[in-house]
């Protein structure tokens, strides 16, 4: 087998990405992860942030997820996000609204479920401006 | 001519009916086609979920989660029943209730209770009167329900399968095999093992887990059940439409039926009233 990884990258409610690469990286529960083929078997929950998609002839595709698992086969990537979407169509203006309610809520600090709620949300909020940002740059 | 205009109140009565009818058929075949789409996008998921379990099910873990192992059904089970939310879909609903009742009764001779989580108002209509124990409930999810909507329901289910108070859960939908026909399913949704076809490991190994194997398993785990319930649903959703779609086109060509006799009769009756005038005429120029 060649050195290539096959990816997929599904949501519950509809297929994200399906293809051949030649690395991924995303933000796993414990830090930032860059898997290459023959990478050995893993399996780990991801946080709120983007998977970039090294394609073959050294293109990149970044998407978004909000949380979701990783699973790693030798030759296999396997993303079981919870929402994903293609960072291209994300509302920044609907990240905007979500970072600017969270802080509000931060500021007016109520009980605790709440303010980790809104913490949460922050952190969401700011990797998909993250995101958009990373994707303006490349099309510039 | 009193007989005749009643009738033709009647007519105007059942063709407005017939209307509303055919504009029901009408949007149930164009949401048929949607629910159709969301049915086709939910299954990737499906898919590679079931491959990274079923690449567990042949890993040598470290934790074996509850949910693979199978286990003696000796006190309880659980049913997570999906329904529709509304009615007017033709014996969907009906078809399902039955074989969940069948299911429960087999149980119930080897003394085993059921409980139930319910999905759709008409489920928890139905199972409410026959007096079974409904754990949890959703319902009002649309025509097009997100996974998100699922996951408190699930999550109360798996609990319990977990802390062993349940031992076996089942899942019921209907299944769509075609716009004519549904077929109401009771499958095994937990434990997993049923649903895992067994290939035989070359050599022994096990994941790195990134943080700890019992809290990822149990997410993947969670994940996997509730995409299947999600599943269920979305395809519920499509014979919700497609029953719905034929119940009415019925109704509409029964209407049209019932429409052209009583025009029948109408015509009777208004050529018997005028034959009866002319006669009267005929006789009172006669008299003359």
């Amino acid at each position: 087998m060649a050195m290539t990884l096959h990816v997929d990258i599904v949501s519950a409610e509809k297929q994200i990405f399906s293809g051949t690469a030649e690395m991924v990286s995303a933000t796993g529960e414990l830090g930032e992860l860059g898997i290459l083929p023959r990478h050995s078997q893993m399996l780990t929950r991801l946080r709120p942030g983007q998977v970039r998609v090294k394609l073959l002839h050294g293109e990149e595709q970044v998407f978004y997820v909000s949380g979701g698992l990783l699973e790693v086969q030798p030759h296999v990537v396997t993303v079981l996000a919870d929402t994903a979407e293609r960072a291209a169509d994300l509302d920044e203006a609907a990240a905007l609204e979500a970072k600017r309610r969270a802080e509000d809520t931060m500021r007016n600090k109520v009980d605790e479920i709440s303010y980790a709620r809104a913490q949460a949300e922050l952190v969401e909020a700011m990797a998909q401006l993250q995101a958009i940002e990373k994707l303006r740059r490349m099309r510039r | 001519m009193a007989g005749a205009k009643e009738i033709r109140t009647k007519i105007k009565s059942i063709k407005s009916t017939q209307k509303i009818t055919r504009a029901m058929q009408m949007v149930a075949a164009s949401k048929m086609r949607k629910a159709q789409d969301r049915m086709l996008a939910a299954r990737p998921y499906a898919e590679k979920i079931r491959t990274v379990i079923s690449h567990l099910a042949h890993a040598y873990t470290e934790y074996r989660p509850p949910a693979l192992s199978d286990r003696p059904v000796t006190k309880r089970v659980g049913y997570i029943v999906i329904s529709t939310d509304r009615g007017l879909c033709g014996g969907l609903n009906t078809n399902m209730f039955k074989a969940t009742v069948q299911s429960m009764r087999e149980w119930q001779a080897q003394g085993v209770e059921s409980v139930m989580c319910t999905v759709g108002g008409k489920a928890s209509v139905f199972f409410r009167r026959l007096g079974i124990k409904i754990l949890a409930q959703t319902t009002h999810l649309g025509d097009a329900p997100h996974f998100e909507d699922l996951v408190g329901s699930v999550k109360v289910m798996f609990d319990q399968f977990a802390a062993g108070e349940i031992d076996r859960i089942y899942l019921v939908h209907n299944v769509f095999v075609n716009t004519m026909t549904q077929k109401p399913s009771v499958e095994v949704l937990l434990p997993i093992t049923a649903r895992v076809e067994k290939v035989d490991a070359p050599h022994r190994w096990d994941y790195l887990y990134e943080p700890d194997a019992t809290v990822l398993l149990d997410t993947l785990l969670i994940r996997y059940v509730e995409s299947l319930v999600y599943q269920g649903l979305v395809e519920n959703v499509a014979c919700e439409m497609a029953s719905r779609m034929i119940a009415m086109k019925s109704a509409t060509d029964n209407a049209g039926t019932i429409i052209s006799e009583l025009q029948l009769v109408y015509n009777k009756a208004r050529q018997a009233a005028i034959t009866q005038e002319l006669s009267e005429i005929v006789a009172g120029a006669a008299a003359v």
